[in-house]
């Protein structure tokens, strides 16, 4: 089971039933679970979407586009059912927030998902989760059919004449099916490629039917905002960056795990307070501050609130949240070979430019951390990169070619350091072996 | 299930299946995890899979594998009894995911891909597991094991052994 931790400057709203056996329905209850849906019941759905668009919650997934406006999105009729999917792909390497609320909080996920499909008019949600979280699949389908077996779920649900059925779902295996298009082709039983937008799902999306697709964070976010009252929750955070994160920090820190603090809470503070410094006695060289895909800061540039405005004025992203902490026995180049070689394993191949962007990435940087690059090949990879922004299908794209250009850009010299039949001293992974000619 | 079927799984993963169509408001939805679990009782997506699933589904083979093939979790060939993947993913690699990977490859004697000779064993480095605040980290077929040390590798390959023996079935039956 994974470690649970916590620090005094945390503010516990998703995390709050964490380690207190809210897996089971009575206990979920009596913590205060099913509450939310009740009063949203009483309500109705322009007050529902009206609430969370003002509590300022945004896509936890990583984009994070504002979550009362997507559902404002949905078209009020439709000749084809409507539908919630809820996005438990968590495969952002340095993520594993969604992790804990299958674990310790199913109940929130599907009580945030009534309160979506309350919002929107649909009757149906799908729940689905990686491949490789089976166990905690098995704790969901558990809840799901106590919330069927109270009438939480159903035809009627809590007595009302509200209909909401929950489907859950694994996957099995598949970085690009986090991206919303592909998720609904896997949920389709296909092969997970991005579709074209527009249409986008809230119009056309799973089985053709509108559909809202959010993160499972976000969704399990959902219950406390109509609880606390959205004035309450945006309060907690930043402006226009409402309520708290999940912050799951890794790497190189005396004190990994996930910390649950407010939207803006200063970087610095959470590597050198909230988890400890960094470990064994050593340097900070860098920090990834929002999951694989977001560009690499220096030491100088951690001085900032971890919320979207201001890690986007920094030049990265907050992504996912996931604070991956680099020390100075890490070798650059290593970092960015190991962070291509995910991607080039995870492009799904239907466009050209990720396809062969990434491999050829993955070649260069082999050969640089080798020891057998040329000068030329650490502009090539840079150009390699820059060409692949914005050119691609999906943001997978993207993903793979933004943290690159930020490792050739602020580390060139340990690249330039690399040639001439340098190899890596740092090398954590085994170096291939090249035959000079 | 219909009677033309063939009877490549265990009775209660027929019935698992038969539940699984008609759970989806579409049947095909039910392809991968049809798989997936088939894969967990045969040990990996055969032949013999491929053409139940299609026959279950209501497609052709082809397009069982065209779907199949896109999954990593998904293998065409057989593993281990207890399959073990070993994150090397940023996090994981950080805190010495490669020295774990290095030290299951000393005990079990195989390279990642591969399969001990007593198909107790398989070895595979993986792409996260989701686990990276709790790093480094392996998955046993579904099993998760968190802040491992190479030191701590021997003693779960033998909980493993012992699994088997007092299970005393043969891999996968």
């Amino acid at each position: 089971m994974p470690k649970l931790v916590s620090h005094p400057d945390e503010v516990k709203i998703i995390s709050r039933r964490f380690g207190q056996g809210a897996e089971k329905i009575d206990r979920y209850i009596e913590l205060g679970g099913y509450e939310a849906v009740k009063k949203c019941l009483a309500q109705g759905s322009d007050w529902i979407i009206n609430e969370v668009k003002a509590s300022g919650l945004r896509g936890r997934g990583g984009a994070g586009f504002s979550t009362g406006m997507k559902w404002s999105f949905v078209p009020k009729q439709s000749a084809k059912p409507k539908y919630i999917l809820v996005n438990g792909d968590e495969s952002e390497p340095g993520t594993c927030k969604d992790h804990l609320i299958f674990l310790h909080d199913p109940h929130s996920v599907i009580e945030g998902a009534i309160i979506a499909g309350l919002a929107v008019g649909a009757k149906m949600g799908f729940i689905y989760m990686r491949g490789e979280y089976r166990t905690l699949l098995e704790i969901m389908e558990r809840a799901v059919a106590d919330a069927y077996a109270r009438g939480f779920l159903g035809k009627n649900i809590f007595g009302s004449d509200k209909e909401f059925q929950i489907i859950t779902q694994t996957g099995a295996g598949a970085y690009e099916v986090g991206e919303e298009s592909a998720l609904m082709e896997s949920l389709e039983g296909k092969r997970g490629v991005p579709r074209i937008k527009p249409p986008f799902p809230a119009v056309v999306g799973l089985y053709g039917g509108p559909t809202v697709i959010n993160n499972a964070e976000t969704i399990a976010t959902v219950p406390h905002v109509i609880n606390m009252g959205a004035a309450a929750y945006a309060a907690v955070g930043s402006p226009r960056n409402g309520g708290t994160r999940l912050f799951g920090v890794s790497g190189c820190v005396e004190r990994p795990g996930v910390y649950e603090l407010p939207m803006g809470y200063n970087l610095k503070k959470i590597i050198y307070e909230v988890a400890g410094g960094i470990r064994n006695g050593r340097q900070l060289k860098a920090v990834v501050p929002g999951g694989s895909s977001t560009p690499v800061l220096l030491p100088d540039e951690i001085d900032i609130g971890m919320d979207f405005d201001q890690v986007g004025k920094a030049g990265s992203m907050l992504g996912s949240a996931a604070v991956i902490v680099l020390d100075d026995q890490t070798c650059m180049v290593e970092f960015a070979l190991r962070t291509i070689s995910f991607y080039r394993h995870e492009s799904c191949g239907w466009c050209i430019p990720c396809r062969e962007g990434t491999d050829w990435l993955k070649k260069s940087l082999t050969r640089i951390h080798a020891g057998f690059g040329e000068a030329t090949d650490i502009d090539t990879v840079r150009y390699i990169a820059e060409n692949m922004l914005g050119h691609t299908f999906c943001p997978l794209g993207d993903a793979a070619a933004m943290p690159t250009i930020a490792f050739v850009k602020k580390f060139r010299q340990e690249f330039e350091d690399h040639l001439n039949g340098k190899p890596c001293p740092l090398a954590k992974m085994g170096l291939p072996q090249f035959t000079v000619v | 299930m219909s009677a033309e079927s063939i009877s490549v799984f265990s009775p209660k993963l027929e019935a698992r299946l038969d539940a699984l169509v008609k759970k989806y408001p579409v049947k095909r939805s039910a392809l991968i995890p049809m798989l997936l679990y088939a894969q967990d009782e045969v040990g990996y997506i055969s032949d013999a899979v491929v053409a139940e699933v299609a026959i279950r589904i209501g497609i052709t083979e082809l397009e069982v594998r065209n779907a199949a093939t896109y999954y990593s979790m998904l293998r065409f060939k057989p593993a281990g009894r207890y399959h073990v993947q070993v994150c090397t993913n940023i996090s994981c690699m950080l805190r010495g995911g490669y020295e774990i990977l290095d030290r299951f490859r000393q005990e079990l004697g195989i390279e990642p891909g591969g399969v001990t000779a007593d198909g107790m064993f398989s070895l595979e480095e993986v792409q996260c597991i989701g686990a990276c605040c709790w790093a480094p980290a392996i998955q046993v077929n579904y099993d998760d094991h968190d802040e491992l040390k190479p030191d701590l590798v021997p003693g779960i390959l033998s909980s493993y052994r012992g699994k088997a023996k007092a299970e005393g079935k043969t891999p996968h039956a």
